[in-house]
């Protein structure tokens, strides 16, 4: 089978910053990683490649740089990797990307999966996996926490849902966003790196995609950002101190009139 | 002045793929004919443009405007679990009607389900003018594919300004079906709703990379404007069981009930009492739990105070417990009104899922962990000793 692993470049979060004064994001000196939920992704998509065989693709749409991502998916076992890189593409916002990303996958021809991350953590929308569904016009199954039976036709999956746990059988091909639960992603080999280095990474274009100039990049999406700022500063850091006997009293004394709201 | 929207008859090839495309179904075709759009229908969406293979429709993008007006109405979609609404229903339509009186428009609910018609009510107490019931068998619970078919064709219908999700598992895998082929606007997890009064647009504002960064988010030239939104965020108004509103009967299609994914078993959460999205209070412990065991030290309190329990990635790491109890950006976004932290350093991550709880609590060892910098009130000692004296007191203060 051949499966398709969506993965996202993201800045570290603990890094990103409003610049207070020109309320612009400071990227500098802001490391780049693969995120997080799409390095579940791949390794997912590995797994199902060792039991189904078939090829691992992994894709990213992104600014030239985002090379970095696809090696290091290579580096874990990808047969291919695909940058889909375009300054046309600049600006897209989950419409623009799911579209983008919807053309990839069709100029395959051949995919059986598509596994996306449950959300990136930059923007957190959890929109672009339902999107390319969309787009696609294929079923989809989010959330998914194990894959409990699949072959070249349907699968059968389990979604962590608020309340319980719901399992989903679709036909393929069909479009999966997984958590942290599904499984453990393993680390690079020696080898892989060595390769993945020396890979040559195609990149397609919005020509070589065949997208409709105005539904990508800033023109193709709907929504637009008005404005970014800091987030209201927590005011706090009140220490209670003293041993516990004195200090638990004290808590629950600042405490009344929250909880009788919350135990209303 | 020439419309809006034109199709180029010597480059058209009849071939008809715009027509059933098009969600305001604006669009007819005679055999053999160039198709004809009807002007007074079509949103200058640009779904058809995408869909004609010999590219011959196009539209003006400067007059994308021109069809804005005519989407009247603030929707929210109703989360019925088939027992009960999400609280986070309710909060959404309390947010509804001040949008809604401040376009001088109405609140909508959509209501599906099987066997729902007669709870439509609890809908307009809560703040709806009206309620569209797609009432059949084959909604009685969420299917992402068969939903989102269905409330596209409602949207396509009624032509809504606005259109609300809660930010639930379900919202969230909606929500993005819908607004795709609606060539809609979405956007995610907001946590401040508003009509800008100048441009009577939507103002979506919700926390990005992690809660570092808030951004504002307009939809200027789609509609509906769609959004999910953070539960436990915004307030719902007291019910008003004398309320009166309409409810209104949707046709449920054949063609929407086609599917490829289908439900085949669902095994409730039994163990947890409490979910963490719903939850008021939640108490948490991080590595500093030291044991599986030592969680039940915060089960007891947690039951004191009617709370849910949540965890650090470490904790969930180690096998302490399960994860839909982890809490930060690989875990749950929460946001109660009393979060404890017991042994939880504050890193990044885990800040991330429960920065915009409304007090936070942090007990640890270390005097200079970072997690006091966040907590309202923060208690340096050993949580062994502190949160035994904690239950005890709260058990008495709460006379339970
Ligand atoms: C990509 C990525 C995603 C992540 N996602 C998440 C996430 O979703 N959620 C999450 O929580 N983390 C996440 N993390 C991990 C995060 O960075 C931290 O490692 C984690 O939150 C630490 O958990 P902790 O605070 O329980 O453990 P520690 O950092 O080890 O802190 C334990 C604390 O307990 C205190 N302590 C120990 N014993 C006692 C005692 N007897 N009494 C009182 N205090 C005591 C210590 O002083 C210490 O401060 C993520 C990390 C990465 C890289
Ligand atoms: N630019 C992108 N390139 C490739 N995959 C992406 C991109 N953006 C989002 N995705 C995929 O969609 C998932 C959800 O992202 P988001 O909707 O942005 O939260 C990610 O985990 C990725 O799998």
């Amino acid at each position: 089978m051949h499966i398709v692993v969506c993965i996202k470049q993201v800045p570290e979060t603990g890094n990103v910053r409003i610049n207070p004064e020109t309320h612009t994001l400071m990227r500098e000196g802001v490391t780049a990683i693969v995120n997080p939920f799409d390095m579940f992704a791949i390794e997912e998509g590995l797994r199902l490649k060792a039991k189904l065989g078939g090829r691992v693709t992994v894709i990213t749409m992104g600014p030239p740089q985002a090379d970095a991502a696809v090696r290091e998916a290579l580096a874990m076992g990808a047969d291919d990797a695909v940058l889909i890189s375009d300054p046309a593409f600049a600006g897209s916002d989950s419409w623009a990307t799911s579209y983008t990303l919807a053309k990839a996958v069709q100029k395959f021809g051949d995919v059986g999966l598509v596994l996306c991350g449950k959300q990136a953590t930059d923007g957190d929308t959890a929109q672009v996996g339902p999107g390319i569904a969309a787009h696609l016009d294929l079923p989809q199954i989010t959330y998914v926490r194990k894959i409990d039976a699949i072959d070249e036709t349907r699968i059968t999956a389990q979604r962590l849902l608020e309340n319980g746990i719901e399992t989903v059988e679709s036909a393929l091909p069909c479009v999966l966003t997984v958590i942290k639960e599904i499984n453990e992603p393993r680390l690079p080999s020696l080898k892989g790196k060595m390769a993945a280095k020396k890979a040559v990474i195609p990149v397609w274009t919005a020509a070589d995609l065949a997208c409709d100039p105005h539904h990508i990049g800033l023109e193709g999406s709907p929504t637009r950002v008005a404005a970014v700022f800091p987030p209201p500063t927590r005011q706090g850091g009140e220490m209670l101190t003293g041993e516990p006997e004195t200090v638990v009293p004290q808590l629950i004394e600042k405490l009344r009139e929250a909880l009788l709201q919350a135990s209303r | 002045m020439s419309d809006p929207i034109q199709i180029n008859s010597d480059t058209c090839v009849r071939c008809g793929a715009c027509v059933p495309v098009c969600p305001y179904s604006a669009m007819t075709q005679a055999e053999g004919a160039v198709p004809t759009i009807d002007l007074k229908t079509c949103a200058l969406c640009g779904a058809c443009v995408s869909a004609c293979p010999p590219q011959a429709i196009a539209i003006e993008p400067a007059r994308k405007n021109e069809a804005l007006d005519s989407f009247k109405n603030v929707w929210v979609f109703a989360e019925w679990s088939g027992s009960e609404f999400q609280g986070v229903t309710f909060e959404l339509l309390g947010k509804a009607r001040t949008l809604a009186s401040d376009l001088g428009q109405k609140v909508v609910a959509i209501l599906f389900g099987a066997g729902v018609a007669n709870r439509a009510q609890e809908l307009i107490a809560a703040g709806a003018d009206e309620v569209i019931v797609a009432d059949h068998p084959a909604l009685a619970v969420f299917q992402d594919e068969i939903y989102a078919q269905e409330l596209r064709q409602l949207c396509g219908a009624h032509k809504p300004a606005i259109v609300l999700f809660g930010a639930t598992t379900l919202g969230r895998s909606l929500a993005s079906r819908v607004a795709v082929p609606l060539y809609a606007g979405l956007t995610a997890d907001c946590t401040g709703l508003e009509i800008c009064p100048a441009t009577r647009q939507l103002l979506q504002t919700r926390p990005a990379f992690g809660g570092n960064v808030m951004a504002t988010v307009i939809t200027p030239g789609a509609r509906p404007q769609m959004a999910t939104v953070r539960p436990r965020v915004m307030k719902a108004l007291p019910a008003d069981p004398a309320r009166t509103g309409q409810v209104v009967l949707a046709q449920v299609a054949a063609e929407v009930l086609k599917a490829k994914a289908r439900r085949l078993a669902f095994a409730p959460d039994t163990g947890t009492k409490i979910n963490l999205g719903d939850a008021e209070i939640i108490i948490a412990g991080g590595r500093g739990m030291q044991k599986p065991e030592h969680f039940a030290l915060l089960e007891e309190l947690a039951g004191v105070l009617g709370a849910a329990v949540g965890a650090s990635r470490a904790a969930v790491d180690a096998n302490w417990i399960a994860y839909p109890h982890q809490v930060g950006q690989t875990g749950k976004t929460v946001c109660p009104k009393i979060y404890f932290a017991f042994g939880i350093s504050g890193q990044i991550q885990h800040l991330a899922g429960m920065m915009s709880a409304d007090i936070i609590i942090a007990v640890n060892k270390d005097p200079d962990a970072p997690i006091f910098k966040t907590a309202t009130y923060g208690i340096v000692g050993d949580l062994f000793q502190i949160l035994p004296v904690m239950t005890r007191e709260f058990r008495k203060a709460l006379g339970k």
